[in-house]
């Protein structure tokens, strides 16, 4: 991998002024309440409301979403009009699997860097318990056939070709949850990694209780002020992440049986990421923007990165793309305060705090000199991650990114570093800074 | 005639013919947003007619220069002008003939609609050989006339029951409801509905190429059938006595009377037709019904002086009221927040609008827009934005006023704060305020989908511009206003009290509960004053009888309090009054050989009235006429006695009275005649009269 220059070091500064989020709400067997578009226009709408310019003054909309629904294929556009934004605000959906929220951010961030933007809305959303059914292609060319049969003779023949077999669903989030090159699902990616890595089951169990018992710790402290509350049509009200298990325990996991390497695997569905519906924004500004509306600012972005490696490691993308921003700026491990590295498995995240310390893996595969020091899990997704809170894959990017800065903002930290790994082997990482009094 | 007079002139109708020959019939009625049928526009149709029978186009496309629609009807106005039964006759049978002139043109006709094409409007359409409507939501086919007390005259429904079968005619007939383009062309009420870019090339395709004209299917035929329209009479009668008495509304029995004698023969039934609505249109119930209508108008009027033009609204109070406000509110196209203490109780009223949204909108996406302009606001972001903020909180005086104190500085320049309140005076609330002339009520009645009438109240302190701001407000969300006083009650719930009070009273005293709401109903109120209370909830009645009751001196039946303590609130317990199963009462049937009292149904109507000429009296609205608007679209108060004040001028101010001082005598104070009565039209002085004999 050659070395990059900071692709936002050269342009304009680009400012964080504010941001909300829908609750992420676990998937329950059935389509949640709300589609993603509800979910981001309800997320958004608040968040308008309380701005001192208009939705109309956006130049542009960004929201990262991986399966849109059938009705909502360009979502952003649809939810920028849902909005408000009016005819004139372009906007577009940006799609890098499960970092399509920090990539929506990266997007306005270059825009806003380079002249293009003055303020721009951007996040992401998704809605995974909305995942369609599909027909089988089997089905597909049965009913085409069928369809095309003009005599009576041939269509009962081509109704003697259907097969019961032909009726079974094609699950488009298993689907979407595999490498078609690798033929593997995310669950095997992260098996490889803990055994790559001799990640214990006891070890990821008391990661994931952890995650848990820190995100019980920000509800009861009130850190979670960017969620906005969301309704549906059935008179419910949704006003926290709903994938809390506040009495998880060792025990408890122990229990669970590893659902992709079975009968012998690790990873189960207690110590992954929740399958979930969410939605998250951020208002992005320059320095215009700031001063023409007055707007408060949350915090700049600062530099971001991505890179690839090998699709059965996906899992170790953060570690690949976060040691490049470090290097650019001559950090160690300790000048940030604050680290959001997505929980799409326990074992993920504790095999890029591995290899984030492992000589060979930092000299072979990063070309580092030394490792670097160890990241302080203390500062590490200290209000819970996707096991607890739930990985809506097209939001988290948007969600992490917005946490960082709440976070610098209450406990008066400078430096941020948000990261996701990415199905089909890459990573993203974002450099976020704040001003503190 | 020179040729440059005639285009400097502009004419309410006029005829272009293009080069395909097909001559374009324009209606631009002059000095008027909207295109309505005048005795005069008539005659000017005719005559344009016959000059183009001579001219011989292709064809003939009738359409309209208005934004708002095709024709509205005919002008209402006139109807009340017709002196006796052979005037309307002979004017009916002229808008008669002038449609069977365009039916009977030679070439094909087509008439091109959008927006309103009701009444007149539509039979004219009918007398077109095709019709094609504008696909929107705004476009609306209707023949309303059932509710100004009459049928279609001018031939509609001759024409409409063969073209479409006698169900779906005498469905929009009957209800007088209105259909929009798509569901018109679903009935075969018109041959094509399409987009506004195709509506000249489907009138032009229909004149070059003309088609068969429309035809019912064989099902929809069969309906008109000798044998089958006395059982569809009977099925149409007994659908019809649901929702309005013979006695009372005549018209729509007239309606099912005329197709079921006449359906055989068209020239019969035009006669018919003729007769019948001139019958009904110089009677009592027609008269009244068009003078409650055009009291609407007038209430209507009212918004017209100020060019406040509210976008965005803020309810504080997610209850029942403050819900379905801003519900309505969305509905009408405005942004709205609404506000309580926690998303737990905003999150009904959002469950609530979107069974409104859905009943009304229908389709999806309209919904959905509706539900996004309805946003939940726990937090109260939504005041600085408001151009109308609305508080629907509980009723207590304090704690409006803490809330106030805190909404005014937030509030943008310009916006009004209005109270919901139906019991608290204005001078109570608005001291706290650094602008106390500020305030105003806006007083909704439950539920509010369906009551059109808003109370606007305010007293001498409420500044003017605000008064006209809550009213072009009401009409913007198409309610009717009707300004009061901040005086105890208003005018509705304070002429409602004592009538109310009077059921309960005579329910304790052992009458039938069902017998006085029997009574009620043959009156005209469109629900018994028992099942009224129970609906309302007993307690709420009782609320405001104590409220009401300490201003007005009107004493609380201890029934009413026994009740309530009983833990019976009505229709929301399962009991009160009656006993309620699946939200229905349950009346046990009146015993035999009962024999009603005959004071029952005068007690009851004659307390409302002495409240109503007190009302008057002190001016609690600024025309008599609103006071007749107000009960009549506020409590139901019969419309087709055209108000109260019209019933007392009808029945003779001075007979009622004197049945008041009987009543007076006979059962107490409350009875009490109010000295406003010697004021009120109708009323003859005894003295007088006596000199005079």
């Amino acid at each position: 991998m050659a070395a990059q220059p900071n692709p936002l070091a050269t342009g304009r500064p680009v400012f964080v002024v504010d941001g909300s989020r829908s609750p992420f709400l676990r998937a329950r067997g059935k389509p949640g309440p709300l589609h993603a578009s509800d979910l981001a226009f309800q997320a958004g709408r608040a968040l308008l409301y309380r701005q001192p310019f208009t939705p109309q003054d956006f130049d542009q909309v960004i929201l990262g979403c991986v399966m849109p629904g059938p009705q909502e294929v360009n979502i952003a556009r649809v939810v920028a009009l849902r909005l408000g934004c009016g005819d004139r605000v372009p906007a577009w959906t940006v799609q890098r699997n499960c970092a399509s929220g920090l990539q929506a951010l990266d997007c306005a961030a270059q825009d806003i860097a380079s002249g293009r933007s003055e303020l721009v809305l951007a996040g992401g959303t998704e809605a995974m318990s909305h995942a369609p059914l599909l027909f089988s292609t089997a089905m597909v060319n049965w009913l085409a056939g069928f369809s095309g049969a003009r005599t009576t003779g041939a269509k009962l023949k081509a109704l003697t070709a259907f097969r019961p077999a032909f009726l079974k669903p094609v699950i488009g989030l298993l689907c979407g949850l595999t490498d078609p090159i690798v033929s593997l699902n995310m669950g095997q990616t992260a098996e490889i990694l803990a055994h790559r890595f001799g990640i214990s089951r006891e070890l990821m169990d008391s990661y994931a209780v952890r995650s848990h018992q820190r995100l019980d710790h920000a509800q009861q402290n009130g850190h979670l002020d960017e969620i906005e509350v969301v309704y549906d049509h059935k008179g419910h009200y949704y006003p926290a992440d709903d994938g809390l298990r506040a009495d998880s325990s060792m025990e408890k996991l122990a229990k669970l049986k590893p659902v992709f390497d079975r009968p012998f695997g690790k990873v189960t569905a207690g110590n992954s990421a929740q399958i979930t519906d969410g939605a998250a924004w951020l208002v992005l500004a320059s320095e215009d923007a700031v001063k023409k509306y007055d707007l408060p600012v949350l915090g700049r972005v600062v530099d971001s990165q991505w890179a690839a490696l090998d699709p059965s490691q996906m899992g170790l993308g953060p570690v690949h793309a976060i040691a490049p921003i470090l290097k650019r700026h001559d950090f160690d491990s300790g000048d940030i305060d604050n680290w959001e590295i997505n929980e799409a498995f326990a074992t993920q995240v504790l095999a890029c705090l591995s290899a984030w310390q492992d000589e060979d893996y930092c000299r072979d595969e990063l070309g580092l000199e030394k490792p670097f020091a160890p990241i302080d899990e203390e500062r590490l997704n200290i209000d819970g991650g996707g096991v607890s809170i739930g990985h809506p894959v097209g939001a988290s990017g948007a969600r992490i990114a917005l946490h960082a800065l709440k976070t610098l903002q209450r406990t008066g930290g400078k430096r941020a570093i948000v990261s996701l790994c990415i199905g089909g082997g890459q990573g993203g990482a974002m450099l976020l800074e704040r001003e503190n009094a | 005639m020179d040729t440059a007079s005639e285009t400097n002139e502009k004419r309410d109708l006029y005829t272009v013919i293009d080069d395909d020959n097909i001559a374009w019939l324009h209606f631009d009625k002059q000095g008027t947003g909207t295109n309505v049928l005048s005795a005069a526009i008539l005659e000017a149709f005719y005559e344009e007619l016959l000059e183009l029978v001579e001219r011989a186009p292709r064809g003939l496309v009738i359409l309209s220069d208005k934004r708002n629609g095709f024709i509205a009807g005919a002008d209402v106005r006139e109807f009340t002008q017709l002196a006796n039964h052979d005037e309307a006759v002979s004017a009916i049978q002229r808008g008669q003939a002038v449609f069977d002139r365009l039916a009977a043109l030679p070439f094909p006709s087509v008439a091109l609609i959008h927006g309103f094409c009701l009444g007149g409007g539509l039979e004219m359409a009918l007398a077109c050989r095709y019709r094609v409507a504008r696909d929107d939501p705004g476009t609306r086919l209707g023949l309303p006339e059932v509710r100004l007390g009459i049928h279609p005259g001018f031939g509609g429904s001759v024409r409409l029951t063969p073209l479409v079968g006698a169900l779906h005619a005498m469905d929009l007939m009957l209800s007088g409801r209105s259909v929009d383009g798509r569901a018109a062309k679903r009935m075969g009420i018109v041959d094509h509905a399409v987009p506004e870019r195709h509506l000249k090339s489907a009138a032009r395709a229909l004149i070059l190429d003309p088609p068969f004209p429309h035809r019912p299917s064989k099902l929809q035929a069969l309906s008109n059938h000798a044998w089958v329209r006395p059982v569809l009479a009977r099925v149409f009668r007994h659908q019809v006595s649901k929702k309005a008495r013979k006695d009372h509304y005549p018209a729509p029995y007239a309606l099912i009377d005329l197709w079921q004698q006449h359906a055989d023969n068209e020239r019969d039934m035009m006669h018919a037709e003729a007769e019948s609505v001139a019958n009904l249109i110089t009677g009592p119930t027609a008269q009244n019904l068009i003078r409650v209508f055009l009291l609407q108008e007038q209430l209507k009027a009212l918004g017209r002086g100020t060019d406040f033009k509210p976008k965005c609204i803020h309810v504080v109070g997610a209850g029942i009221m403050g819900g379905d406000i801003a519900a309505w509110c969305a509905l009408r196209g405005m942004q709205v927040t609404l506000s309580d203490q926690s998303p737990e109780r905003i999150a009904p009223a959002i469950k609530r609008a979107h069974t409104l949204f859905k009943r009304r909108l229908k389709r999806p996406r309209p919904i959905q827009e509706a539900m996004d302009r309805l946003m939940p606001d726990h937090k109260g972001l939504g005041v600085e934005q408001a151009d109308v903020v609305i508080e629907a909180i509980f009723e207590d005086a304090e704690v409006k006023r803490s809330l106030y104190r805190e909404l005014e500085p937030r509030m943008r320049k310009g916006a009004i704060l209005a109270t919901n309140t139906s019991s608290i005076p204005l001078a109570e609330l608005r001291d706290v305020l650094d602008d106390p002339a500020c305030l105003v009520g806006i007083h909704f009645f439950n539920p509010v989908a369906k009551m059109q009438l808003v109370e606007i109240v305010r007293d001498d302190e409420t500044d003017s511009e605000v008064v006209a701001k809550a009213i072009a407000f009401t009409r913007k969300i198409d309610r009717l206003p009707l300004p009061v006083t901040s005086t105890p009650g208003f005018l509705v719930n304070r002429v409602l009290m004592p009538y109310l009070l009077e059921a309960v009273e005579l329910e304790n005293e052992g009458i039938p509960p069902a017998e006085i709401d029997r009574q009620a109903l043959e009156f005209g109120m469109p629900m018994g004053p028992i099942e009224l209370a129970d609906t309302v909830g007993l307690d709420i009645c009782l609320h405001v009888a104590e409220n009401l009751g300490k201003h007005l001196n009107t004493p609380v039946p201890q029934r009413l309090r026994d009740l309530v303590n009983q833990g019976r609130l009505g229709r929301k317990s399962g009991a009160g009054f009656y006993q309620y199963k699946k939200g229905k009462a349950v009346k046990p049937a009146l015993p035999k050989g009962y024999h009603p009292h005959a004071d029952i149904s005068d007690r009851m109507i004659l307390r409302m009235l002495n409240e109503v000429v007190a009302c008057l009296r002190e001016k609690v609205i600024e025309e008599a006429d609103h006071l007749d608007a107000g009960m009549v679209y506020g409590t139901g108060f019969a419309p087709f006695r055209g108000g109260p004040l019209y019933y007392i001028e009808a029945m003779g101010a001075d007979t009622l009275l004197q049945r008041l001082r009987n009543l007076e005598q006979k059962l107490g104070d409350r009875f009490k005649p109010d000295p406003g009565w010697e004021y009120v039209a109708g009323f003859t002085d005894e003295k007088e009269t006596h000199g005079n004999g």
